[in-house]
C-alpha cells in the first residue's frame, strides 16, 4: 500500500499527538480519544457536507448531458460553484413556520431525518482500517439505523399542517416500509456466504464480490435502495404534479436544505452499503481502499441517476405490488435457494 | 478506539449531527430577513386558502400495509442469526428454517387473499 495514500495513518498519527497531548496536560487517555472522536465526527460531518455538494452538482450535469442539455454553467468554470451559490441562496432565504403548524415537531423533523442517515454513514468501512465505528452487528445497526428516518419524515409531513404534507408523508412511510423488507432480505444472502454481520468480516469475506453468487439479491437491493430514498420511479411521495413536493412542501430555506442534504445522504449511504455487501466494498487492485470505497459507490450512485432520468414514475398500486408481490417474495426464494446450495455444498 | 466503546461513538456522532445542523440554523437566524405576515403564514394550497383543517382522515390501507410491515420486520430479526450460523449447524436448521419461511411466505399469501396488499 502506498504510504501517502493511505489515509488511515494520517488517523493514527492525530491520535498519537493526541495522546501526547493528553500526556503533557497530565489528564488520562480516555479524554484524548474522546477528542479524537469528535474531531473524526467532525470530519465524517464535512464528508457528508462536500458528498452531497458533488452528488448534487453530478446528478445536475448527469442530467443536463441525458436530456442533450448543459445543465449549470453560469457559476464558476462549467457551474461547478452553482451548488455552493444554492446553499448561500438557501441559507440567506427567510423561513417561516406556517401559522397552522405543530411548531416543536416541524423544528425537530429536519434533525430525525439527516441524523438518521449520518449515523448510518459512520458505521461504514471504508478501507481496511478506516472504520469510524467498528461494530460486530454493524449490518442490523445499519438498517436499525435508518428506520427513524420513517419517523422523521412522518413527523416533518403531520406537522406542517399541510394536506400535501400529511398526504406525502404518508405515501412516503408506506413506500419506505414496504421497501425495508426486500432490502433487509436481499442483504441476508450476502450474510450467509459471509457468515458475519461485521460490515468489515464481510468485505474481507468478499475474494470474488458477492455479486457474482448473488446477482438476485443485488438487483433486488438496487431497486429497494431507489424506492427506499423516494426516488424516480418510486417518487409517488414528491411527485410535483400532484403533491408539489410531498412532505416537505411547507419547508423553505435552511430546513428545506436539511431534508434535501439528508436525501442524499440516503442515497450515498445506500449505495455504499450495497457497495460494502455486493461489491467488495474497499477491495481492489493498485489504487489504495478507501479510493476503490468511493469509486465502487459513486458507480451505484450513478446507476440511481440513471435511473431516474431514464424511467416514468410507477403508479401508486404498481408500486406497492412491485414491493409485496414480486420482490418480497423473490428474496425468499432467493435466500432459501442460497440456504440449499451452501447445505449441499 | 479502545479506550472508547462503539456505542458512546455512535452518541458523539449524534452530538455531532444535531450540533452541527443546530449551528447551521443559527448561522441561517443571523442572517436571513424575518418578516412575517399573516398571509405568508398560511398553508401553501398552490394559492387558494385552505379550507378545513389539514389532518384529513384517509384510507385504511395505509394502517393494513404498516401492520404487515411490522410482522415481517420482526421475522426478518429472526432470520439474520440464522443465517450467521446456519452453515455449523446443517441441515437440521436449514430445514426447520425452510418451514419457518413457508409459513411466512403462507402469511404473505393470506394477507395477499385477503386484500391487504391492494392500494385503493
Amino acid at each position: 500500500m502506498n504510504y501517502i495514500y493511505d489515509l488511515s495513518r494520517i488517523v493514527q498519527w492525530t491520535r498519537a499527538q493526541l495522546h501526547w497531548l493528553a500526556d503533557w496536560a497530565g489528564t488520562s487517555v480516555f479524554w484524548a480519544d474522546g477528542l479524537g472522536t469528535l474531531i473524526v465526527m467532525f470530519v465524517l460531518f464535512a464528508f457528508c457536507a462536500s458528498v452531497v455538494m458533488v452528488l448534487v452538482y453530478a446528478e445536475r450535469k448527469i442530467a443536463g448531458h441525458m436530456q442533450a442539455r448543459l445543465g449549470p454553467m453560469r457559476v464558476g468554470w462549467h457551474g461547478v460553484l452553482q451548488v455552493i451559490a444554492d446553499t448561500i441562496k438557501l441559507i440567506l432565504k427567510e423561513t417561516e413556520i406556517p401559522n397552522r403548524a405543530d411548531r416543536p415537531l416541524y423544528r425537530a423533523a429536519p434533525y430525525v431525518v439527516f441524523v438518521s442517515g449520518f449515523l448510518a454513514l459512520i458505521a461504514l468501512p471504508m478501507d481496511k482500517n478506516l472504520v469510524p465505528v467498528q461494530l460486530n452487528v454493524g449490518l442490523i445497526y445499519m438498517i436499525a439505523i435508518g428506520t427513524p428516518g420513517v419517523i422523521g419524515i412522518l413527523m416533518a409531513g403531520w406537522s406542517s399542517g399541510n394536506k400535501y404534507s400529511l398526504l406525502g408523508g404518508m405515501r412516503s412511510a408506506a413506500q419506505m416500509i414496504s421497501y425495508e423488507i426486500p432490502l433487509v432480505l436481499s442483504l441476508l444472502g450476502a450474510v450467509m456466504l459471509a457468515k458475519s454481520l461485521d460490515l468489515h468480516t464481510l468485505v474481507e469475506a468478499q475474494k470474488i464480490p458477492f455479486v457474482v453468487y448473488q446477482p438476485v439479491a443485488f438487483f433486488i437491493f438496487l431497486i429497494s435502495a431507489v424506492a427506499e430514498t423516494n426516488r424516480n420511479p418510486f417518487d409517488i411521495p414528491e411527485a410535483e404534479s400532484e403533491l408539489t413536493a410531498g412532505f416537505h412542501t411547507e419547508y423553505g430555506g435552511i430546513r428545506f436544505a436539511y431534508f434535501f442534504l439528508a436525501e442524499y445522504v440516503n442515497m450515498f449511504v445506500l449505495s455504499a452499503l450495497g457497495a460494502t455487501v455486493f461489491l467488495g466494498g474497499w477491495q481492489g487492485p493498485f489504487l489504495p481502499g478507501w479510493c476503490w470505497y468511493l469509486i465502487k459507490t459513486g458507480a451505484i450512485l450513478f446507476v440511481f441517476i440513471w435511473f431516474r432520468w431514464t424511467y416514468p414514475r410507477l403508479r401508486a398500486d404498481q408500486l406497492m405490488d412491485l414491493s409485496w408481490k414480486v420482490l418480497t417474495p423473490l428474496a425468499f426464494i432467493n435466500i432459501l435457494v442460497t440456504g440449499l446450495i451452501l447445505v449441499l455444498m | 478506539m479502545e479506550q472508547i466503546g462503539s456505542y458512546t461513538t455512535i452518541f458523539i456522532a449524534l452530538g455531532v449531527g444535531v450540533f452541527c445542523l443546530a449551528a447551521g440554523i443559527f448561522v441561517s437566524w443571523l442572517v436571513r430577513p424575518m418578516n412575517p405576515t399573516p398571509l405568508k403564514m398560511e398553508p401553501y394550497e398552490c394559492g387558494e386558502p385552505a379550507i378545513g383543517p389539514a389532518r384529513v382522515k384517509f384510507r385504511t390501507s395505509f394502517y393494513l400495509f404498516a401492520l404487515v410491515f411490522v410482522i415481517f420486520d420482526v421475522e426478518v430479526v429472526f432470520l439474520f442469526p440464522w443465517a450467521v450460523v446456519f452453515q455449523d449447524l446443517g441441515l437440521f436448521a436449514f430445514i426447520e428454517m425452510v418451514i419457518f419461511i413457508f409459513i411466512l411466505l403462507l402469511g404473505l399469501a393470506y394477507a395477499w387473499r385477503k386484500g391487504a396488499l391492494r392500494w385503493r
